[in-house]
């Protein structure tokens, strides 16, 4: 029963914060909004049983990813107006057909996974004892332990990444890049450019 | 699930309810008693006592991007944390060296970027 | 909920994950952990010391690389042991001599690399202490790809490989050229991440497992619709198809080649390429062989355009780079020959072509940074007019590599071919071999003539800046290796083979 208000409390909120999303002319609000949105579908996988997703929901998707975007909107500068109708006259017909076919592959692949005729679901309630986070926690930490140390080569690579690209001394913003003497075409080596 | 899974979570919820209620009475409170008598000088936005200059919405720099970046990282890192600090007492020493290495890893790119002069406001 | 507690409850994939901790054998990854390591020293030296004399970094680097080579020279005996396990790391990483074949030939091509790396850095003064640590990671990421037993190591490595070369190709900040190439091959890149990733949770889906032997069992007794599986297999082939640059998936290729500082792209044209394919041949020879007449069509037709495409819209090329970036997504065309065949023969003639191409790829695009003097001159054809009187070293040790790269005996790469074209007969693909000759034949004529600028043509004054013609002996060094090989493994093709008659078997 708590399953049932707790969705039909949260969905409204989701899908209106969804589509208000879309809406917004402004970047900054599009992206509160998706914060909303994103604290709506936390709870979704509270409801469905899985607290972990929910906390990584939160952490990551509403903390660390939305702080990501209002940086790249703030970098971008929000006051710049850029009449999107004009550049892409076939973008509305294209996104509507991606969305239903995304949501068609979505409603197939699961009902392909779970079988068309309903099958058993697998028994979650025997994995899950103590608790759905033990149980992942478990399965990380044995099974899937080197790959969890191999994440941490991935996440430095990505720090030095961003902390090369991104910070630059004032002499080397200048650049280099000198035009190509025209080619001159040596008989052998005729072509068109590029 | 069961009613009582949401038992913990209902502190949360009531936790949340109540917060919001807290700002809204103060808000309404304040929109009720306070006098209101606007000048240009009042509208104006507060900043330290200077003349705002040009508009909120301005572009900022890619250099903050990088605290941004390095905050995402060692958020990633949280997410690991958070299964691991449910079972480290029944997996042993194990987990405990797993872990250390991956903080291990992590930090050398702290140090890094310390010794890099990265973490320093320019 | 679902994803997660289907993970949770994922069946042991191999005897020794059955509960908790087997033994951990950490022998067949110790090369990625010597990697890995001086690379992690070589960041923080290159931090705490400012004055760090560059060339120690190029050294340790050096060292570090042939130290993994060394082991994995060992681990070639050590898999072969009655006691050693096929896949260690509770199913994670594979064992086998198929690995340590890979291993080497990237730790070879990252050491030449290295060579042409320090060169490049010294003369185009863009010397950071980060190329050296990021080489290595891309190469820890390069050598654990062939090992991934597991769709989530093939993932995990594929992405540490690609985010280390993202930076490097973007390495020279000051050049606006090397920046683009950067962002291009990042989204290009990221965006076949995620169709990798999608298969990764299609095959998932389809088989409750992501261990490559485990797919592959579950797979063989299914009877019922597979349209997950398969819908992983096509999502799978894109992502591998771009990183390994096959048509239509190569836009990012020339231009990524082009703007990379000339030494990364030596490097990530070979390295990309061996361990993509590496881990190509493992999936879908290990996990989804009981798919084979599926996906048989789609890498025919893949192979057959990326040739064509490939081999024609070299032609146009006039900068050098541009001309090898689409000469190697031809390349990738004929290994594609070799995989299509999907037998003993195709892999091991797919191994020989790789090989093969390393060395003559990173050979080729050494000769090309060694001719641009400083950073990124003398790229067009003009500039190699004439090169046999000025450099007459460098002039030879191009031609080989042409000639290898045309298919021209007495040269790696005709071996490499005729091996890959015999294997598609046998497996009866006679249509894809035709394809194969003709556009080999069309292939000839560029690479020809760069050999005809370079021996029969007058050098014209002022097209080129010859000042400093790379004459350190390091970049002599670093073309005249790959040169030898190159018509050592064409000559003596026997030596290679030898090598892959036991390589060319996929433990599982």
């Amino acid at each position: 029963m708590a399953d049932w208000y707790a969705f039909w409390v949260t969905a409204p909120i989701s899908v209106l914060s969804a589509v208000a999303m879309v809406l917004a002319r402004n970047a900054v609000h599009a992206a509160l909004l998706l914060v909303v949105n994103f604290f709506t579908l936390a709870v979704f996988f509270l409801i469905l049983g899985s607290p972990f997703l929910f906390v990584v929901q939160i952490i990551v998707y509403a903390g660390a990813i939305m702080v990501l975007f209002l940086f790249v909107i703030m970098l971008l500068g929000v006051d710049q107006v850029i009449p999107l109708r004009d550049q892409m006259k076939a973008q509305p017909v294209a996104a509507v057909l991606l969305g239903a076919g995304l949501i068609a592959e979505i409603v197939l692949a699961v009902r392909i996974s779970i079988g068309f005729s309903h099958k058993v679901l697998p028994d979650f309630r025997s994995v899950n004892a103590g608790g759905n986070v033990q149980a992942l926690a478990k399965v990380l930490f044995n099974s899937y332990f080197f790959p969890f140390e191999v994440t941490s080569i991935l996440l430095i690579v990505a720090a030095i990444g961003a902390m090369l690209h991104g910070r630059r001394k004032i002499g080397e913003e200048e650049t280099i890049d000198v035009p190509e003497p025209a080619p001159i075409p040596a008989p052998a080596a005729e072509g068109t450019a590029r | 699930m069961a009613e009582s899974f949401y038992q913990s979570y209902g502190v949360v919820v009531a936790l949340l309810i109540g917060g919001f209620g807290l700002v809204a009475v103060a808000f309404t409170a304040a929109r009720l008693i306070a006098p209101r008598r606007q000048t240009a000088e009042k509208l104006m936005t507060y900043e330290c006592g200077i003349d705002p200059v040009g508009e909120g919405w301005s572009q900022s720099q890619i250099r903050y991007y990088i605290y941004a970046f390095l905050f995402v990282i060692f958020d990633v890192e949280s997410v690991f944390l958070f299964p691991w600090a449910n079972i480290f007492v029944r997996l042993g020493y194990q987990a405990v060296v797993e872990m250390a290495i991956f903080v291990f890893v992590l930090a050398l790119g702290l140090l890094y970027a310390y010794k890099k002069k990265v973490l320093q406001w320019v | 909920m679902l994803a997660l507690s289907i993970l949770a409850q994922a069946p042991p994939a191999t005897p020794q994950t059955a509960t908790g901790h087997g033994p951990l054998i950490f022998t067949p990854v110790a090369p990625e952990l010597i990697l890995v390591g001086v690379a992690l020293i070589l960041l923080l030296y290159d931090a705490l010391e400012p004055q760090r004399p560059h060339l120690a970094l190029a050294l340790a680097t050096l060292a570090g690389i042939a130290g993994a080579a060394a082991y994995s020279v060992y681990l070639w005996f050590w898999v072969q042991r009655p006691d050693s396990p096929s896949s260690v790391l509770q199913g994670m990483v594979a064992a086998d001599r198929f690995t340590v074949f890979f291993r080497l030939v990237i730790l070879g091509a990252a050491f030449i690399a290295t060579l042409l790396g320090y060169l490049y850095l010294e003369r185009a003064g863009e010397v950071r202490g980060e190329y050296y640590p990021l080489l290595l990671f891309a190469t820890a990421g390069m050598t654990l790809i062939t090992a991934a037993n597991d769709l989530i190591m093939v993932f995990l490595a594929l992405e540490i490989l690609s985010l280390s070369l993202y930076l490097m190709t973007g390495f020279s900040l000051r050049r606006l050229a090397s920046a683009e190439a950067s962002m291009k091959y990042f989204l290009l890149g990221a965006f076949s991440s995620a169709f990798f990733l999608y298969g990764i949770a299609f095959a998932y889906g389809a088989t409750g497992t992501t261990n490559l032997p485990a797919i592959a069992h579950k797979l063989s007794g299914q009877v019922g619709p597979l349209a997950l599986a398969l819908g992983a297999t096509g999502l799978l082939t894109v992502g591998f198809a771009f990183k390994v640059a096959a048509v239509p998936f190569h836009m990012w290729t020339p231009d990524a080649y082009q703007g990379a500082p000339t030494s990364v792209t030596a490097f990530m044209s070979a390295g990309t390429k061996v361990a993509a394919f590496a881990a190509f041949l493992r999936v879908f020879d290990v996990a989804l062989s009981p798919l084979v007449w599926d996906w048989k069509p789609f890498v025919w037709a893949l192979a057959a355009i990326t040739m064509v495409v490939g081999g024609v819209l070299a032609i146009a090329q006039t900068n050098i780079k541009r001309m090898l970036a689409y000469s190697s997504i031809a390349h990738a065309g004929f290994i594609l020959v070799g995989v299509t065949a999907a037998s003993r023969q195709g892999i091991e003639a797919s191994m020989f072509y790789l090989a093969a191409y390393a060395a003559m790829i990173v050979g080729a695009f050494g000769v090309v940074m060694l001719v641009s003097v400083r950073g990124e001159r003398n790229l067009n054809f003009s500039s190699y007019a004439g090169l046999a009187r000025r450099d007459p070293f460098l002039a030879a040790v191009l031609a080989v590599f042409m000639l290898s790269l045309a298919g021209i005996p007495p040269t790696a790469g005709f071996i490499a071919k005729v091996s890959v074209f015999e294997a598609a007969v046998q497996a009866g693909h006679w249509p894809l071999v035709l394809i194969g000759v003709l556009t080999s034949v069309i292939a000839a004529f560029y690479y020809i003539r760069v050999i005809v600028l370079m021996y029969m043509q007058e050098y014209l004054p002022g097209q080129e800046e010859t000042e400093g013609l790379g004459r350190e002996p390091v970049g002599r060094i670093a073309v005249a290796i790959p040169a030898l090989l190159t018509l050592l493994f064409g000559v003596f093709p026997g030596v290679l083979f030898g090598l892959l008659k036991a390589a060319s078997v996929i433990r599982f």
